[in-house]
């Protein structure tokens, strides 16, 4: 039978997309906005529908350890939360990367820092791609844009863990999490096989091999700093092959806003609103935000008068940016904090004051 | 004299002890009567008894045996400082049919792991729990365990613990035997030939009981720590008898109702 679209929360599409995806397990602890997530999962008892485990842990601390032992395990696991929570995860995210260990972490993301608010927000950004715990070492992020992307970038984020052997962090934000739209599911995907587990996984040391060991540890200095570089292989490898990004008539733009999910969808309505006004204004926007699209960027820096990166935060994105361009065209930053969302119209004015002037 | 050949003296008929095969021959690291060391050899006997080294997957903590998978030949995750219960309740929801166990020392289980042990305890995972009290903590250097006595000296507490300072000793053990999850909670020892018997026969029932689906298996074993408490070991084990012990009464507090 041929799926039609349904109407969806973000979060709820997240949701029913990693049992989709074929995922064993989620564990996670509730937090606004994004409780819809476990909510679902419970409703839905996907237990009775592939097997997979909905376990809602005692923190956000436990559930990211969980997501250790089950991706140890050799299976697809997932949590999300929002940025307190995935502050608290950070420790076990970091032995996650230093473990080598697949999982895929949703961050619904809201205003902060500390408590802050319950309001949608792009403050995450650093923690998210510049590593966020302790050591070196990055994750693989995919921000999406639309309730659909929440439900598609869900199988793609547990094939790019598995590629890499790698933690992927879905990062949206409460605007994403929380609106409703129309979505189209993928066809369900079988649950691995226990024959089709990785052969490094802990699953039982048969007679025909040697113990696996999952551990981030390694107390001899020049094999740890072998295991950094090979780390940095790996995140080199990404560069090479996992960007992603999406241009919205950059062709003959003069202008460029440089934006990521929620931002780039009212980024969408400023180009039309500034070519109304005569500016000729195009949309650049990130989809992976590590791997950052530097190339890209950098090359339409050769084209354009000057970048507008505009995020819901203080101004994160807008160093990949610079860095990106390197000087050679200005780059500036609009933004709003606190959970206030951008409208279109004052960031067309924003552009117009910072680039053209009148 | 010259006659005798070693190969007629290693006879199966005259063998008393061997080292089981779930242990590997790797150089152990603990320091000289360390209760670790026959903790380490108890499961791997065990586990080979039982013939479940196919299906036994151990979760190691942050601590001195950080390095339990170099020891024990079973697939082994390392776990964050605490956080072996949670590692255990994912594998064993996700891989139910395995032999799922942790081993955690004072600090890691009682400290900073006291959320996720109280948790695991009280959902009632299907796992087997070991857990070392020296009452110390061995690796970063003799400071204070949550299990430290009263009065125990230690790098940390160089007067000797305060409880209206530095709080009071914390009996886990007892506590976990109070949650509905957990089915089967002892305390043992293994400083003398007759308690390692009678640990062995503990986590020997800790393992069978993952069998019957019924809840965590919780072991504590009274260790000790002859450079923490900077004591030969002679002397370590005379004091363990004479202050862990009154504390630390040994005994099942918690045994499955018939």
């Amino acid at each position: 039978m041929e799926e039609d679209f349904v109407l969806m929360k973000g979060n709820e599409a997240l949701a029913e997309a990693a049992i989709r995806a074929g995922a064993d397990g989620y564990f996670g602890y509730p937090i606004t906005p994004q409780s819809e997530v476990m909510e679902y999962l419970t409703a839905a008892k996907p237990w009775e529908r592939t097997g997979m485990v909905v376990l809602q842990a005692e923190s956000e601390v436990s559930a990211i350890n969980m997501l250790y032992g089950g991706a140890g395990a050799g299976k697809r696991v997932m949590t999300s939360s929002s940025s307190p929570g995935i502050s608290l995860m950070q420790e076990g995210i970091s032995y996650i990367a230093g473990a080598e260990l697949p999982v895929v972490v949703a961050n619904v993301v809201r205003g902060g820092p500390g408590l802050g608010t319950i309001q949608p927000s792009q403050s995450d950004y650093f923690q998210a791609t510049k590593g966020g715990g302790h050591g070196d070492y990055h994750l693989l992020v995919l921000a999406p844009s639309s309730v659909q992307e929440m439900a598609d970038f869900m199988p793609l984020a547990f094939d790019l863990a598995f590629k890499y052997r790698n933690p992927v962090m879905i990062l949206s934000d409460g605007a994403i999490g929380q609106m409703m739209e129309k979505v189209k599911f993928q066809p369900q995907r079988p649950r691995m096989k226990d024959e089709e587990l990785p052969g490094w996984a802990t699953t039982g040391k048969t007679p025909d091999r040697e113990r696996n060991i999952i551990t981030s540890l390694d107390l001899d200095p020049y094999r740890q700093e072998r295991f950094n570089r090979k780390l940095i292989e790996k995140y080199q490898k990404m560069k090479e092959e996992e960007v992603r990004f999406e241009t919205f008539q950059c062709e003959d733009a003069e202008y460029l806003f440089v934006a990521y999910g929620t931002s780039s969808r009212i980024c969408q309505k400023s180009v039309q609103l500034a070519r109304e006004k005569g500016i000729k204004a195009g949309l650049f926007r990130p989809i992976t935000l590590f791997p950052f699209p530097e190339k890209q960027v950098g090359a339409l820096a050769d084209q354009v008068k000057g970048m507008l990166s505009v995020e819901m935060s203080a101004g994160q994105m807008v160093e990949d940016v610079r860095l990106a361009t390197n000087g050679k065209v200005p780059v500036e930053h609009y933004g709003r904090m606190g959970g206030v969302i951008p409208t279109p119209d004052e960031i067309v004015e924003v552009l117009i004051q910072k680039f053209i002037g009148g | 004299m010259a006659d005798i050949d070693i190969k007629d003296i290693v006879k199966k008929e005259n063998i008393v002890y061997k080292k089981t095969s779930v242990l590997t021959d790797n150089v152990m690291h603990y320091c000289p009567g360390c209760g670790h060391s026959t903790t380490h050899r108890i499961i791997a006997e065990v586990i080979e008894e039982m013939g479940i080294q196919d299906k036994t997957i151990g979760i190691a903590p942050v601590g001195c045996s950080v390095f339990m998978y170099d020891y024990i030949d079973v697939d082994t995750q390392e776990a964050a400082h605490g956080r072996a219960p949670a590692l255990a309740t994912a594998i064993k929801r996700l891989l139910p049919d395995r032999f799922v166990f942790t081993y955690q020392g004072d600090g890691d289980l009682a400290a900073i792991g006291t959320a996720e042990t109280i948790h695991a305890c009280n959902r009632g995972e299907n796992i087997t729990m070991i857990f070392i009290n020296n009452g110390i903590y061995g690796m970063t250097g003799g400071q204070m365990a949550p299990t430290s006595l009263e009065g125990m000296h230690t790098s940390t507490t160089p007067y000797g613990r305060d409880p209206g300072l530095m709080g009071h000793p914390i009996k886990m053990t007892e506590l976990v035997a109070q949650l509905p999850g957990t089915y089967y909670v002892t305390r043992q020892a293994v400083h003398t030939p007759n308690l390692v018997r009678k640990t062995k026969k503990a986590i020997r029932k800790a393992f069978e009981y993952q069998k019957l689906n019924k809840g965590v298996s919780f072991v504590e074993v009274v260790s000790n720590c002859n450079s923490g408490w900077k004591m030969p070991p002679v002397q370590a084990v005379k004091w363990l008898d004479e202050n862990m012990l009154p504390f630390y009464p040994l005994g099942d507090i918690k045994v499955p109702e018939k």
